[in-house]
Order: C-alpha cells, then structure tokens, then sequence
C-alpha cells in the first residue's frame, strides 16, 4: 500500500482579531494517513471542522501547527507552511478539490471552466475541451449550457460543473466536500461511479458526505472530527 | 489563476530587497522586500494611500527608492541592479524587457496618433521597421485585445473607456515584455466592462507566461488575477502568502477587516 497523505498532529484555531481577539479552536491534534486507491469520510456534526481539514490539505487555510504531507511526483512533500509556489505545483498536479460551491470566474464558457485544470498542465485545447465535454455529458449538464458561463446556473448544475472540473485530470489526490449534496439520484449515483472509478485506478481519496448511503457506497472507512468546547 | 512557473529552484526574475521611500518626512513605503518568478502574477493589495503606488513606481524605476535594491534577472541570466545601473540601460530594459499599465489609459497611450501607431511605437522602440509588417503585429495586437480591427487609424480619444483600456494593453504588451506592472487596470471603469478586460488580462498572462506586480484595492479583482499576495498598511506589507490562503483564512487584523469589509471577494 502507498501512502498518499499523510497528517501528523494537525492543529487549527481560528483568532478573530475584530471581535475582540476571540480565538476558536476547531481541530487538535488530527493524525490521518490515506492510502492510494483509498477513500477516507469525514464525519462529525456540523461544524465540527470537516471542511476546515479539507481546506488545510488544500492549502487554502493556514496549517500552523502539525504536518500535512502528500506524495508529489514520487516524493513526500510538506504542506504545511509551504511556499506558496509550491502549494500551486502540488495543486496543479497532485491534488484535486471539489469545493462545496463553485466560485465562478466572470464571462468564461462552462466547457472551459471544465477544461482549465488539463490545459494548465499543458493538454492541448481541443484534448481538453473533449474530456470536459465527456465529463458534462455524463453528467447530464445539457449540451446548450456548455457554452454559457456557469454563474446564472442553478445551484445543482453549478455542483456538477464543479465536480468535472474536479474529475478532468486524474488526480492522484482527491478532496471532495459533499459533493452529492445538491443533487437529483441519477446524477448522485454517476458522481458515485466517478468515486468508483477514481479509487480504481488509485486514487486517494478523502470526502464529506452529508447522505449516509453515499458515505456507505464509496467510503472505506470514517474519520470522525468531534467539535471542540469553544473557549469563552 | 492556475498556472505559474513550474520550476520551483529557478532564479527569480525580480528581487526586491528592503526597499524604502520617502516624500520629505511621510512615508511612502518601507522594508519591502519579495521575490518574483517567470509566469506568475503577485497582487498588492490595500486600501488607498497604503503605499501600493509608491512600491510599484519604485519597483518599475519610475521613482528612485531611498533604500534597498531592485534586482532583475535579465534575458541572459544576468543580474542587474536597477537602481545602480546607468540611466540608458535602465530606459533600455524598460522599453526591452518590461511594460506599465496605468489606471488611466491616457497615461499610458498617445491619444492623438491612431491605434495602429500606438501599438506600432514600441515596437520600433526596440527595433522593427518594415511598416508592413508593424502594421500587420498591430492589427494582430487590436483583435487579441478585442478591437475592431476596422479602427486601426482612429485615434484612441474616439474609443470608450474600456476600449482605450485594453488598446493600452495592445501597446504594452506588442513588444514582448517579460514583467509587466499594472496600477488598478480596471479601476475607472464600469463593472461589466471591467469583467471583460480581467477575463483579457487573464488570458493573455496565462497564454503568454508573463511575470505581473498588479495594484488593485479590489480584492476580487486581486483574486481573479493573481497567484500571490502582498497586503500593505501604512507603506508596510503586513501579510503575503497565496491569493486564496490570503483572502479565505487571513491572519493579520489588518487583513481581517480588508477581508471583512467586502462581500465574498
Ligand atoms: N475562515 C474562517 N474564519 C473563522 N472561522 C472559521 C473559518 N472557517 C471555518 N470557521 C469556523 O470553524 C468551525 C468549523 O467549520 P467547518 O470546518 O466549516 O465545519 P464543518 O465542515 O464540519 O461543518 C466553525 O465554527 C466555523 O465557523
Ligand atoms: N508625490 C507625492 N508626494 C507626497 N506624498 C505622496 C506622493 N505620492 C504619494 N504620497 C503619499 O504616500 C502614501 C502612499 O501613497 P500611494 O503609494 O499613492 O498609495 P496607494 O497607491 O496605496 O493609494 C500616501 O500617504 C500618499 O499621500
Ligand atoms: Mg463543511
Ligand atoms: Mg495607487
């Protein structure tokens, strides 16, 4: 077994300098390791702090103390304070992330949203498009909304952009928060089969999901975050 | 942004080190210092009179710095000091090697010569001559930037704000710089025609693997454009790290409140 990720007493409060200093702990001491081929599920109440790891491994929020390590191109690389060039280099490579709402970029077509993480890895455009288009498809994303922005899409198709994107490249690492939240059982049960999929050909791979049978259907095993006691 | 230069040991293209200026006894900027790498953008962000200007001014050797350096790996690998080096070779690498977008496109842009010549200037600037061929780059250089061609000798004083805007672009970018500045390119300008220059300018610093310094006091703009952060207070950077690490779980109280006071930036 490979290991692809691995966290080692990750810690996280959050300091709330305008509101008087208030500090929040959210995550003390976390230890995880996932393996290739691998899907791990976040579980605990809500805000616990499921989306908080996820977004540590991201590198989207600071790690300020504990490690976050995650093999890239064959060696293990620290994430945690990282130099940011090198959070991109892991990001654009290694490591996938389906966020829980798409953040939509002004004026840029569906199927090029879709396509951007393979042509930034250097997949020429046609190639790229052609992948996004087979993702969309399968998806169920109708055909005449390709060349629209996402931004006036409805909450479930904005979701299914976003996990495309999230499924162009075939990421070694996959981070996928709730990613079946806003959908119908049709477009559930294909996202599951993406899962599926992924973890065949060796993805490792951590979730949230809210919907226990879907957690049931593609989670090895569970990671359970409880919630601190917040300091007064 | 998702691209950035691949090779993380690489030599930077630009080193700023503890970089200071003053107007008489305030402040301008104090104790910059950050390093710049091929293909990425860095984004200065705070509110107005933080010293962004200042910076960029000084960066770009449009203003001496009191103190500090401006390091700059040139197409050789040679390193060159900005601010030691002589005046022509300092005009020269800013004509050769790097371009300045300004806010207002009539800083930037001669508005009473046609599109055309100005997208044609710099490229004489820095050695072409044959007129066919200058006018058949411009008119390249108008469609790239999303201007009807048909209006290759109009003068830019009979173009919209947004137009002049992206022709500015046109110009700056005909040469082939290497690092570019911008100083707030889409401040002046409504919100709509502002969503079609950042989605130009992402495209052409993404398709050209173009080093960027952007000022902007808008967050989504910084956002949208750049893969790194400055945050600057007071003339000083306060907080610096990847855009979305900066803006999502921002940890100066500075930055808090910049953060806290726009809707989802
Ligand atoms: N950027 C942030 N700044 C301050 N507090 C945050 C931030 N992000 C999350 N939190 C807080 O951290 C806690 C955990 O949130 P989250 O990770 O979203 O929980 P979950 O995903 O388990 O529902 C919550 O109290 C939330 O308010
Ligand atoms: N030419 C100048 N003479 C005197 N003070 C100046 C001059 N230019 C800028 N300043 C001052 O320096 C500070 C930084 O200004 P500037 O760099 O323009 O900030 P920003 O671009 O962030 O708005 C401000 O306090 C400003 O008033
Ligand atoms: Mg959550
Ligand atoms: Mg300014």
């Amino acid at each position: 077994m490979t290991d692809m990720l691995r966290l080692c007493d990750v810690s996280k409060d959050f300091v709330l300098h305008n509101q008087g200093g208030a500090e929040i702990p959210v995550l003390l001491g976390a230890s995880l390791t996932v393996n290739a081929g691998e899907c791990v599920a976040l579980t605990g109440p809500s805000g616990a702090g499921k989306s908080t790891l996820m977004r540590m491994i991201y590198g989207n929020y600071l790690t300020p103390t504990g490690s976050i390590r995650i093999r890239h191109e064959g060696a293990m690389v620290e994430l945690a304070g990282a130099d940011p060039r090198r959070v991109l280099a892991v990001r654009r490579r290694t490591l996938g992330y389906v966020s829980q709402f798409l953040r939509v970029v002004p004026r840029v077509a569906t199927l090029d949203v879709v396509a951007e993480p393979l042509i930034a890895l250097g997949e020429g455009a046609e190639a790229a498009r052609a992948r996004a288009g087979d993702l969309l498809r399968r998806l169920n994303l109708p055909e005449a909304l390709w060349p629209l922005p996402p931004a006036t899409f409805s909450g479930g198709e904005q979701q299914r952009v976003n996990i495309a994107r999230g499924f162009a490249h075939p990421y070694p690492v996959l981070l996928l928060d709730e990613p079946t939240a806003s959908l119908d059982g049709a477009n559930r049960a294909v996202v599951l089969e993406l899962i599926g999929e992924a973890k065949a050909r060796g993805a490792a791979i951590v979730g949230i999901f809210h919907d226990a049978d879907a957690r049931a259907a593609v989670a090895d095993r569970t990671f359970e975050i409880a919630p601190l006691a917040t300091a007064a | 942004m998702t691209s950035s230069s691949e090779d993380l040991d690489a030599q930077p293209l630009l080193a700023v080190e503890d970089l200071a200026k003053r107007y008489g006894r305030h402040m301008g900027c104090e104790a910059v210092s950050f390093r710049l790498w091929p293909g990425e953008v860095l984004g200065v962000v705070g509110e107005s009179g933080s010293g962004k200007t200042t910076l960029l001014n000084c960066v770009a050797g449009r203003l001496t710095p009191d103190a500090g350096r401006v390091l700059y790996s040139d197409r050789l690998g040679a390193v060159r000091d900005l601010h030691g080096i002589a005046e022509p070779e300092r005009r020269m690498l800013m004509r050769t090697d790097w371009a300045f977008v300004h806010q207002n496109p009539r800083d930037g842009l001669r508005m009473g010569v046609s599109a055309g010549a100005n997208v044609g200037e710099p490229l004489m600037a820095v050695g072409a001559r044959n007129y066919g061929a200058i006018r058949s780059a411009a008119g390249d250089w108008l469609a790239k930037t999303e201007i009807d061609v048909g209006r290759i000798d109009d003068p830019p004083r009979t173009f919209s704000g947004g137009m002049q805007q992206r022709l500015q672009i046109a110009r700056s970018l005909a040469a082939g710089p290497r690092l570019v500045f911008m100083d707030e390119p889409t401040g002046g300008l409504d919100v709509s025609v502002q969503a079609r220059l950042l989605d130009l300018l992402r495209g052409l610093v993404t398709e050209l693997k173009l080093a960027v310094i952007v000022v902007t006091h808008d967050l989504a703009v910084a956002r949208l454009l750049s893969h790194r952060l400055l945050v600057m207070r007071g003339g000083r950077v306060v907080e610096t790290g990847l855009t979305d690490q900066v803006l999502d779980d921002p940890q100066h109280p500075y930055t808090q409140l910049l953060v806290s006071s726009v809707l989802q930036p």
